[in-house]
Order: structure tokens, then C-alpha cells, then sequence
């Protein structure tokens, strides 16, 4: 490992001045994916600006029945917020359907968003990878290819995002706020992470220097009718092979309103905008629930490899939705 | 670079100037004589370096020890038994409850991962009382999620043990907990 300026910040414009400043900078937060990429040699910086100390790490209700998430907030504090219990069941599910119970104390809500793929490639330095090393290739095309993208991939990069948080986010219009060296701006969930086209080393649209300060999730009338589905190799404790954030709100069995978001079928969580607008106005069944996944799932690209993820997500978007018809959260 | 930082460990507290890169864990184990937590994986995959952290569970491998400066740790040493250098032990060496239901249960094997089971299990109780929801609670604003064989399974499943002593493991912490909430 590189020898490593570390700094405590005082405040959040302090922190975005000095990593602004600094090519070699980055914030550091919970640390649960940071330090593991300096081990392994991912992530080579010469200055860790702290910012996990910083007062950003309150949950404020907000006048229209949303709330205003600090970025520095654990997973696991507000994995178990009553209102994010009652109000948001897709977030809290999605929380605590990542990692594990120590992890979950340790990683916070803008450092779960901003965590890196775990493509197996991108993790290990002795091969070749454009998220990496960009311009090296990427070993994941002819390589072990079982996470790889369905949705939305490019030639050079085949990587997938590894949040649940993202995806349950995404589903119901959460917007990150941002600091950046020129003030604040707020950039929509569904706009933070990027495809990879060529350029797949840049995972978000956020530049050098920006630090997420808060997440706020609006007040909604679908949100509390929400949750989150997660298929993975083991019951707990493994990222998703595919996962389904879906909130409905049912007029009788007629689709008033949904919010559909996928995880583990593309490099960013994937809002599933083709899907929503199939059902709402239909009425709810298994064959138009598997339809409308399917009419999303028209653009989706396969190998031997990934061809299984088109029909799990497209199945457990139909189970996830007839569960939440059936009062399920 | 160098940084001098404390930490209360297992209720002493411990000066020690660490380089920025070195981890909690390494810390612990090479600059405090701290050997409870356990290296293994050390890329936070099998929870053998678990310890209370502020009163949380919390890995050590995956921290940097610059980061954490004053924190206070509890180390599986650190909950009962006999006192000794690094130990908070306990007046009359009496175990923890936790502790004693390990023995009680043969809750491992080779006894690698135990101080870290120990820590996570102590925590798992803990967050138990507090209500806290884990995925496989089925009424998320139920404030009493109740301590289940699978609720036990879900929320420990962040410590990995190689010898499969998971079916004594269980039984600990289902003991442990019965305990508790007798007590």
C-alpha cells in the first residue's frame, strides 16, 4: 500500500476544498469498501480526507412525509428508523438485505451508493480491466461472466452495481444532494450512476471533489406499499444475482400507480420506466406483471452465461408485485 | 505517515502511534498484544475479527485505525473470565452469559472464529432488545422482533465458521438470549 496522508475534516466545505484540490485525494467514509480496494491495490491515493466524523448523520422528516437522509447515517440506524420502517419498507428491506450486521454498523448512506462493482476482474490487479485500468480491456467479456450486465453494457465494460440501497432508492425518485467546489446542486437517483459506455472507470456523474451530503426521499403515496426482493447463491449475506425494489398502489386488482427498479442486471440500478408504463391502468396479474418485465427486458443483452437473469428478475418482479398486492412488505 | 491515537481497550486506555495505513485489526493484534480479534480473510468476508466498537459490532479489518481514534473496543476477552494483560476479565472471573453458552453448547471447534461469533452474537442480543428489524422479520414495524432460530441464523450470518459448529452456535445464542430475557 501507498504511503497515506490521512486528514480528519471539520466540515464538509473543507473536505470538498481539500479533495478538489488534490488529484490523489479521496473521502474516506464508513470505509467498509475503501479500505478493502487499498489492500488489494484497487485504490491508490496518497490523501484520505475523513468526513465519516462530520455532523451528517441525522434523519429529518420533511414537510411533504419524506425525509432528508445524512449521507454519514449507517445503514443499519436507518435500516431500523420507524419511518423508514412504516413509510419506506423497499428501503429498509433493501438495507438489510446487504452485507452483514457489522458491516451494516459500519457503512454509511452515501458510501453504500457510491461502492464499486465487485466484478471479480475489477477487484484483481493482475488482469486486465477498463473500470480500472482504463484502456486495458475488459476480461470479464470472455471471462467468468455469471454477474455480468444484461441491461445497458458496453464493449469495454460488462460490470454491474452491487447496492441494494441504490435500487430501492431509484424505485422511489430519492434525490442525492451534493457539495461540490461551486456549491450545491441535487441530481435525481435515477441520474447518479452512469452506463459505462466508454468510459465505464467513471461509475457516477459526480466530478472530482463532490461529496454526497444527504439523500432525501420524497413524501409518496406508493412508498409505504413498497419492498425490496433480492435472488443471490446464498440466503444472506451475497450480493444479488437479481434484485427487484417494487412499490404498487391498487385501485381494486387495477394498477393505480407503481415504481418498479432492478439491481445486479446493469451498471447502474435499473429503472424499470417500460414496466411501469405497461401496468399502470392494467389489471394486476401474474401474466401482465411477467409481460411488462418482459416488454422492459426486450432490450436485454445475453451470453451462455447471463441468459438465466433475464427470466429470475422477470419472475421475481411478477412474485414481488402479487406479493405486495397480497399485503405483503 | 505516523499518527499518534488512543484507543479504551477492554476498559484500559492505550496510546500508540500507528502508520495512516495500518488497519484496527493490526493494531490490536501487532501493537497492543490485543490477539482476541482474529485475522482471517481480512477483506471482511468472515467476521473472525469482530469486536464491540462504541458499543457496536464492528469489524476491524475493514477500518483504519488513524479513523478511529478514542474509539472504545470491547474485545471477546474484554466480557468476563479470568482478568489478564489486554482483558477487562471480570472480579470474580465469572463468564459472560454468551461466553458460558458457547462452552455450554459446543459452539465450535477449532475455536478460531469464536472470539469473533462471541462479539457478534453479545451484539445480535443487543440489537435484539433495541427492536431492530433484520431481513427475515416479517413485520418491519413490529418493535419486538422475536429471537427465532431464523432471525438467530440471519443476523449471525456475517461470521463464518470453517468447522461447521453452526448447529452449537445457534444453540448458544438461542440460550444466551432466553437468558436475557428471563433476566
Amino acid at each position: 500500500m501507498k504511503e497515506l496522508t490521512y486528514h480528519r475534516a471539520t466540515d464538509a466545505a473543507e473536505a470538498v476544498a481539500l479533495v478538489a484540490a488534490d488529484s490523489d485525494a479521496r473521502f474516506l467514509g464508513g470505509g467498509t469498501n475503501l479500505v478493502d480496494h487499498l489492500k488489494l491495490g484497487v485504490a491508490r491515493p496518497g490523501t484520505l480526507v475523513d468526513v465519516s466524523r462530520l455532523p451528517l448523520d441525522a434523519v429529518e422528516e420533511l414537510p411533504d412525509g419524506g425525509l432528508r437522509i445524512g449521507a454519514a447515517v449507517r445503514n443499519s440506524d436507518l435500516a431500523a428508523h420507524p419511518v423508514v420502517r412504516r413509510g419506506f419498507p423497499a428501503v429498509a428491506r433493501a438495507l438489510l438485505a446487504g452485507a452483514s450486521g457489522q458491516i451494516r454498523h459500519q457503512a454509511t448512506t452515501a458510501g453504500n451508493l457510491l461502492q464499486r462493482t465487485r466484478c471479480v476482474y475489477f477487484q484483481d490487479v493482475t488482469t486486465p480491466c477498463n473500470k480500472r485500468e482504463p484502456g486495458s480491456g475488459c476480461s470479464a467479456l470472455g471471462g467468468y461472466g455469471r454477474y455480468n450486465a444484461v441491461l445497458g453494457a458496453s464493449e469495454a465494460c460488462v460490470a454491474t452495481h452491487p447496492s441494494d440501497l441504490a435500487v430501492a432508492l431509484t424505485a422511489l425518485d430519492a434525490v442525492a444532494v451534493v457539495l461540490g467546489p461551486d456549491g450545491e446542486r441535487r441530481i435525481p437517483l435515477t441520474e447518479l450512476h452512469r452506463l459505462p459506455g466508454h468510459h465505464p472507470e467513471r461509475d457516477t456523474v459526480l466530478d472530482h471533489g463532490d461529496l454526497v451530503t444527504a439523500v432525501e426521499l420524497p413524501g409518496s403515496a406508493v412508498a409505504p406499499a413498497s419492498t425490496y426482493a433480492k435472488a443471490r447463491d446464498r440466503a444472506s449475506y451475497a450480493f444479488a444475482l437479481v434484485s427487484v425494489a417494487a412499490a404498487v398502489d391498487l385501485d381494486g386488482d387495477v394498477v393505480r400507480d407503481v415504481r418498479l427498479a432492478w439491481g445486479g442486471v446493469a451498471h447502474r440500478p435499473w429503472r424499470a420506466y417500460v414496466a411501469e408504463e405497461a401496468l399502470r391502468g392494467a389489471v394486476l396479474t401474474e401474466e401482465t406483471a411477467r409481460e411488462a418485465a418482459a416488454a422492459e427486458l426486450a432490450a436485454a443483452t445475453t451470453t451462455d452465461q447471463t441468459a438465466y437473469k433475464v427470466a429470475m428478475v422477470r419472475n421475481l418482479t411478477a412474485h414481488t408485485l402479487l406479493r405486495l398486492a397480497g399485503g405483503a412488505r | 505517515m505516523d499518527a499518534d491515537i488512543a484507543l479504551i481497550v477492554d476498559g484500559e486506555r492505550r496510546a500508540v502511534t500507528v502508520d495512516t495505513r495500518t488497519t484496527l485489526l493490526d493494531a490490536l493484534r501487532e501493537r497492543l498484544g490485543a490477539t482476541q480479534p482474529k485475522k482471517g480473510c481480512d477483506h471482511g468476508q468472515c467476521g473472525s475479527c469482530t469486536v464491540l466498537l462504541d458499543g457496536r459490532r464492528h469489524l476491524t479489518c475493514l477500518a483504519l485505525a488513524v479513523a478511529h481514534d478514542g474509539a472504545e473496543i470491547v474485545t471477546a476477552g474484554g466480557l468476563g473470565g479470568p482478568g489478564g494483560p489486554g482483558s477487562l476479565g471480570s472480579p470474580d472471573g465469572a463468564l459472560h452469559p454468551v461466553q458460558q453458552a458457547f462452552l455450554d453448547h459446543d459452539g465450535f471447534q477449532c475455536g478460531y472464529c469464536t472470539p469473533g461469533q462471541v462479539c457478534s452474537a453479545v451484539g445480535v442480543l443487543d440489537e435484539l432488545r433495541a427492536g431492530h428489524p433484520s431481513l427475515v422479520t416479517e413485520d418491519l414495524a413490529a418493535e419486538d422482533p422475536t429471537g427465532s432460530d431464523d432471525e438467530i441464523r440471519e443476523r449471525m450470518s456475517g461470521n463464518l465458521c470453517r468447522c461447521g459448529a453452526y448447529a452449537g452456535i445457534l444453540a448458544a445464542v438461542r440460550q444466551a438470549g432466553t437468558q436475557e430475557a428471563r433476566a
